[in-house]
């Protein structure tokens, strides 16, 4: 018995949602009274045995180039041989691009209950239950695992990173990789900018900023503050900015430490993708507006006026700091 | 060459969230039902582009769920595709209804079958890749943008700030979400044509559901908004460094 987490990296790095499971897993071992350990697919850059500091006993590492561009059959098979081979009860990964591709498959493979999109620990004290997101964030649900092994995928921003002393022994697994049947071709990443999903802040524009050419006014703030850009669904249509960008009930469901949203109303289905923010703030011109509603600081203003102002003033906080 | 498109019904995405029976129960009074939008807008759309590009394609609609799932499925068959399929089962356990897919989809010989990246009431992002371990086939989740060359899919997906184009052949599962497709809304002739076309009724398979829901939760109320004048910015700034301390 034990606890295996998936390790997802990005070109060799290991993801901040990685991070945040290696605690979660930990955690999750605690509570079962057993070890935790990681599993990493592909070549890394990272130090692994340092990921001892998280609470990890082994690290196992497959270094195999077949691993190096993600196809979910081939992981689902790797993920799940290395847990029938270490004896694993729980496996762990982050619910981001990556989880979602391949945790349904683990489980299948494994005849595992899955827990897609946790939000808290599990609850062993009748059973194995786990809270998970529902609604797109406008509810929760408490779902029991029936099956001897469990799988969780974890919201990424959902748990917290906790870092102590120790060193993780690191080994490889005796494992016959597949071929991938899908051909990576091209990556194309946004460069410069900071993953929306990752992001600790977020500042988002809507339709009150008129037209894309005055973007510069979210991006300055959002520069200033490192934070990742996002916009309201109508935004993203009329193609101001990418639609990668939308946030909301049928885009990217973010849930950042702190949400800026700049001259968007406040519709229920933009709310969906972000009212699992810790902190939200909105400024928009109209005070009827519903958005603060569900905001926790609020500017009834002029975007135009507000925020190089804003900007301004949080440059000088950090020129201090 | 046969398209599956797995479609799911939704409450609306106004609908109140509210649950009954001590919390174990969504509390569907007045709730009006579509079609989970990933399902519609992106898998279903797309499939149909296809069809207008090659008249031999085929497409078979299928969904997990009672009689009162029926509504929805003739507004996806207005919208176009060939038959429906309604496997008579509810469920919220995924590798229930993955399972009740995959037995449908073994039958019907696929090609190519198309989930939505997600529902937007239980927000899985589970069926497609069960379905694809259930059949053995690869599975490329997240898609943006999709194209057919003969017997290979040229495939757009998200990753973390950015995107991935890979090339894989058929069979293949893939799961939806904006981009693939332009939205579009039924028309007179379709929603005609919707009435005549076959939706079968065919019992579910035994399978043991790995998971229950034994409760819902609503999130706590917020606090309420603390409003700051738009000449003193600097306050706002004070109390998200002071106060909130998230910069
Ligand atoms: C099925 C369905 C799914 C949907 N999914 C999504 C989704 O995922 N995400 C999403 O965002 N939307 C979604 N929508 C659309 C949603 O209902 C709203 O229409 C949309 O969110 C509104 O975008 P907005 O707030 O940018 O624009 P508006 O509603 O037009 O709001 C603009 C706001 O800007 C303010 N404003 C104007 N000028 C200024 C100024 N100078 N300074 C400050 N403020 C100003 C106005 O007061 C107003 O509040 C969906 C709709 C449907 C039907």
């Amino acid at each position: 018995m034990s606890v295996l987490i998936f390790v997802d990296q990005a070109d060799g790095h290991i993801k901040k949602s990685s991070f945040e499971i290696l605690t979660y897993g930990a955690d999750v071992a605690k509570q079962l009274g057993t070890t935790a350990d990681a599993l990493l697919l592909g070549a890394t850059k990272e130090d692994l045995a340092a990921l001892g500091k998280y609470g990890i006993t082994k690290v196992y590492h497959i270094d195999n180039a077949n691993l190096n561009n993600l196809d979910a059959q081939v992981y689902a098979q790797v993920i799940a041989d290395a847990a029938t081979q270490t004896n694993a009860n729980v496996i762990v990964c982050s619910h981001n691009q990556t989880g979602k591709a391949v945790a349904a498959r683990v489980a299948t493979k494994l005849k595992a209950g899955l827990v897609a999109g946790a939000c808290a620990l599990p609850d062993t004290s009748n059973g194995f239950v786990v809270k998970k997101t529902v609604f797109s964030g406008k509810a929760f649900a408490n779902i029991k695992i029936a099956s001897a092994i469990k799988v969780i995928s974890v919201n990424p921003n959902s748990h917290s990173t906790v870092i102590g002393d120790g060193n993780a022994t690191v080994e490889t697994l005796n494992i016959n990789v597949p071929t991938p049947k899908v051909k990576v071709t091209a990556v194309n990443k946004i460069s410069g900018d900071i993953p929306l999903t990752e992001a600790d802040i977020v500042v988002s524009g809507g339709r009150g900023l008129k037209g894309p050419e005055n973007w510069g006014i979210i991006t300055d703030l959002a520069k200033a503050l490192g934070a990742a850009t996002a916009c309201s669904r109508p935004v993203s249509d009329a193609d101001w900015r990418p639609h990668h960008e939308h946030v909301g009930q049928t885009g990217i469901q973010v849930a950042p430490n702190l949400y800026i949203a700049v001259g968007i109303s406040g519709a229920i289905q933009h709310l969906a993708g972000v009212n699992r923010s810790k902190v939200i703030v909105v400024i928009n011109k109209d005070a009827e507006a519903p958005f603060f509603k569900a905001a926790d600081y609020g500017i009834v203003g002029d975007a135009f006026e507000v925020l190089p102002k804003l900007t301004e003033e949080i440059k000088k906080l950090k020129a201090s700091a | 060459m046969k398209i599956l498109v797995c479609v799911s019904k939704t409450p609306d995405t106004t609908a109140k969230v509210a649950f009954k029976d001590s919390n174990t129960k969504f509390d569907d009074a007045g709730v009006q039902w579509i079609i989970n939008p990933y399902d519609e807008w992106y898998s279903l759309v797309r499939a149909i582009e296809l069809k207008e590009k090659d008249a031999a394609v085929v497409i078979h609609l299928v969904t997990v769920g009672l009689a009162d799932a029926e509504p929805v499925m003739r507004k996806a068959l207005a919208l176009g595709g060939d038959e429906a399929i309604r496997i008579n089962a509810d469920s919220h356990d995924s590798f229930y209804i993955a399972s009740q897919i995959a037995a449908i989809a073994k039958e019907g010989n696929y090609d190519l079958i198309f989930t939505g990246k997600e529902t937007i009431d239980y927000n899985g992002s589970s069926i497609g890749g069960m379905v694809a371990e259930l059949l053995d086939m690869p599975y490329t989740s997240l898609v943006l943008k999709f194209d057919l060359n003969g017997n290979t899919a040229t495939v757009t997906r998200e990753i973390e700030g950015g995107e991935e184009v890979s090339e894989v052949n058929l069979p293949l599962v893939v799961s939806s979400q904006q981009g693939m497709a332009e939205p579009r809304i039924p028309n007179m002739r379709g929603i005609m044509a919707a009435r005549s076309k076959p939706l079968k009724v065919v019992e579910p398979i035994a399978v043991d559901a790995l998971t229950s829901i034994v409760s819902f939760e609503l999130p706590p109320a917020k606090a309420g908004v603390k409003l700051v004048d738009a000449d003193n910015v600097a306050e706002l700034v004070k109390l998200l460094h002071e106060e909130a301390r998230v910069i």
